[in-house]
């Protein structure tokens, strides 16, 4: 059914502007096909994304929960409160942290495996890169049994004579299991750059004489860097607005933003606070992911060219 | 090429260590025989995964993942499977709009949709409702489902279709003997993974589950938030299991490589 309209394509695209256009029925077979998702996401996220930001505007009674006030005095509250301040602060230091650590273990070891022969290299990827389908639930109980205070951890430290150190329900615990959690989505991009590089330019640059240091550093690297930021890119968005981890390893006394929402929206039933606690951090996560992108894209297209 | 040194291959070992303690240990300790979490264990023993059979809380919420797993894969992969067709092989007004609209929910947080659908079933009236909850993880799962119908879709030659319409075969007949075998396995592997998303969903799940629809992901949350025994270990080595059975079969069908790099 499509068939003809891809065969009148190419002329279309080519010629005159007048015949550019099909005629809108000719679209009306794929209108169909996309209406039942369309609906879907329409009802499911347009819909209820609209009225999540209009109940920031909200005030809450306690007495009869949401009442429309239509003012800013839930971003007032948020913005102004130090309370507020820490959290956030705490949600994107977090983040920040976790994405350099991902930076500085996944990209040598993509690069690593990239350089292991056939059966280890398949093996290898898929054990990094399967924990990415089990729940994160189980992976955060993994680690609070690793870290509590009998744990592995601890045991293992003692062995040598140091500790027991408290290391479950702190900011440690969150940022080591995040990064268990996070590091196959550094992995992944590096991995896909570094199957584009053209091994000759590795081996020019060391018949040339350059060491394999500087081949690594001046070669290799630049060719990974377009990887390493849409790595970091998605371990940031996703680590500032982690939930499971920070809820279950941080305890209840180092709240992060996704579990200061949830405190809002369960047990405070603050909704319109929650609310806005969450839209403020999708659209900082968005203004940082942005701004880090603009800026690493301009001095790395300013380094090739 | 060349081999990896020392140096690296004792950071690789420490890497794969890490990544795979967390996953050994919950395992290791599932097989406790003692009354509490503890480490090393003497002996092995199945009474945990015993004590799972008398918690009912568990097993009514691992048969509504599954439940709910199966509803929201197959009823996902309904929808997205005409959109993926028609985005990914013709060009129409709406199209990128469409194609963001439906890849969006892996940009948006599942804690930003949760608290949204949560607003939203709460105004409609339907909070609680299993068949709502269906819907809403359908939205985020057929971002998984669609990158892999246009996937298998861009990869394929059309001039079998060509053919099979010139000898006179109808719209549907191309579809049915010719189109659909060849995009299968990449239809199989989204409905898997879409499956596999869905029964891992916590973070969304959290908000918009009822104590009747509650998921094996959240009460597994709640239960470890509570009280931390060795049923939490075997539970989540049940869950381990499962997880790997179902990329067992993912890999057979549609290599998992190919699933998780998104190579081709």
């Amino acid at each position: 059914m499509d068939s003809t309209l891809r065969s009148s394509e190419p002329a279309a695209t080519g010629k005159s502007k007048r015949t550019r256009r099909a005629p809108w029925h000719a679209y009306l077979p794929m209108w169909m096909m996309s209406a039942p998702a369309l609906l879907l996401f329409a009802v499911l996220v347009i819909v209820p994304l609209a009225m999540t930001l209009a109940l920031t505007f909200y005030r809450f009674d306690p007495a009869m929960g949401p009442v429309a006030a239509f003012d800013l005095h839930n971003y007032a509250e948020v913005l102004g409160s130090s309370y507020f301040h820490t959290i956030f602060a705490r949600t994107f230091g977090i983040a920040a942290l976790v994405t350099l650590l991902c930076v500085v273990i996944g990209t040598p070891e993509a690069y690593i495996l990239s350089r292991m022969g056939d059966p280890w290299r398949s093996i290898f990827l898929l054990v990094i890169l399967a924990p990415l389908l089990v729940s994160v639930v189980v992976r955060a109980f993994g680690w609070s049994m690793l870290l509590n205070v009998n744990g592995l951890v601890n045991q293992l430290l003692g062995a040598f004579g140091f500790g027991p150190y408290k290391l479950l329900y702190t900011t440690f615990a969150i940022v080591i299991a995040l990064v268990h959690v996070m590091l196959p989505f550094m992995v992944i991009p590096v991995w896909t750059a570094l199957q584009r590089i053209d091994p000759q330019t590795e081996n020019a640059a060391l018949s040339l004489m350059a060491s394999p240091a500087v081949t690594l550093w001046r070669i290799v690297l630049p060719q990974l860097v377009p990887g390493i930021l849409s790595g970091s890119l998605m371990v940031f968005g996703l680590s500032a607005s982690a939930f499971a981890i920070p809820g279950l390893l941080g305890g209840r006394r180092l709240k992060v933003a996704a579990t200061t929402v949830y405190d809002q929206f369960l047990s405070s039933m603050n909704w319109p606070l929650g609310a806005t606690i969450a839209m403020l951090l999708l659209v900082a996560n968005l203004v940082v992911m942005l701004t880090y992108y603009r800026v690493l894209e301009r001095r790395y297209t300013r380094s090739m060219g | 090429m060349r081999k990896n040194g020392p140096v690296a291959l004792a950071f690789h070992t420490i890497v794969i260590l890490f990544v795979l303690a967390p996953l050994v240990i919950v395992v290791l300790v599932a097989f406790t025989p003692e009354e509490t979490l503890t480490l090393p264990t003497r002996g092995l023993s199945l009474r945990w995964f015993r004590a799972i059979l008398d918690y009912p809380d568990f097993i009514s919420a691992f048969f509504n993942s599954v439940k709910l797993a199966f509803a929201s894969a197959t009823l996902a992969l309904v929808v997205a499977l005409p959109a993926g067709l028609a985005i990914g092989r013709a060009r129409f007004p709406g199209r990128g709009f469409l194609n963001a609209l439906l890849l969006s929910p892996l940009v948006i947080p599942g804690l930003v949709l949760g608290i949204a659908m949560l607003r939203f079933f709460a105004l409609i009236g339907v909070t609680g409702s299993f068949a709502w909850l269906i819907l809403a993880h359908m939205v985020i799962i057929t971002p998984f489902v669609m990158r892999l119908v246009l996937a298998s879709v861009s990869g394929m030659d059309r001039s079998i279709e060509h053919a099979a319409s010139s000898l006179g075969a109808s719209a549907w007949t191309t579809f049915r003997r010719v189109t659909l075998p060849m995009i299968l396995p990449g239809i199989t592997g989204g409905w898997l993974l879409a499956f596999i998303n869905s029964f891992d969903e916590l973070t969304m799940s959290v908000f918009v589950t009822s104590p009747q629809t509650v998921t094996l992901p959240v009460r597994m949350y709640m239960y470890a938030t509570e009280s931390i025994d060795p049923m939490m270990a075997s539970v989540s080595a049940l869950v381990i299991f499962i997880t790997a059975g179902a990329m067992l079969i993912l890999d057979r069908v549609y290599g998992l490589n190919r699933i998780l790099i998104g190579q081709h």
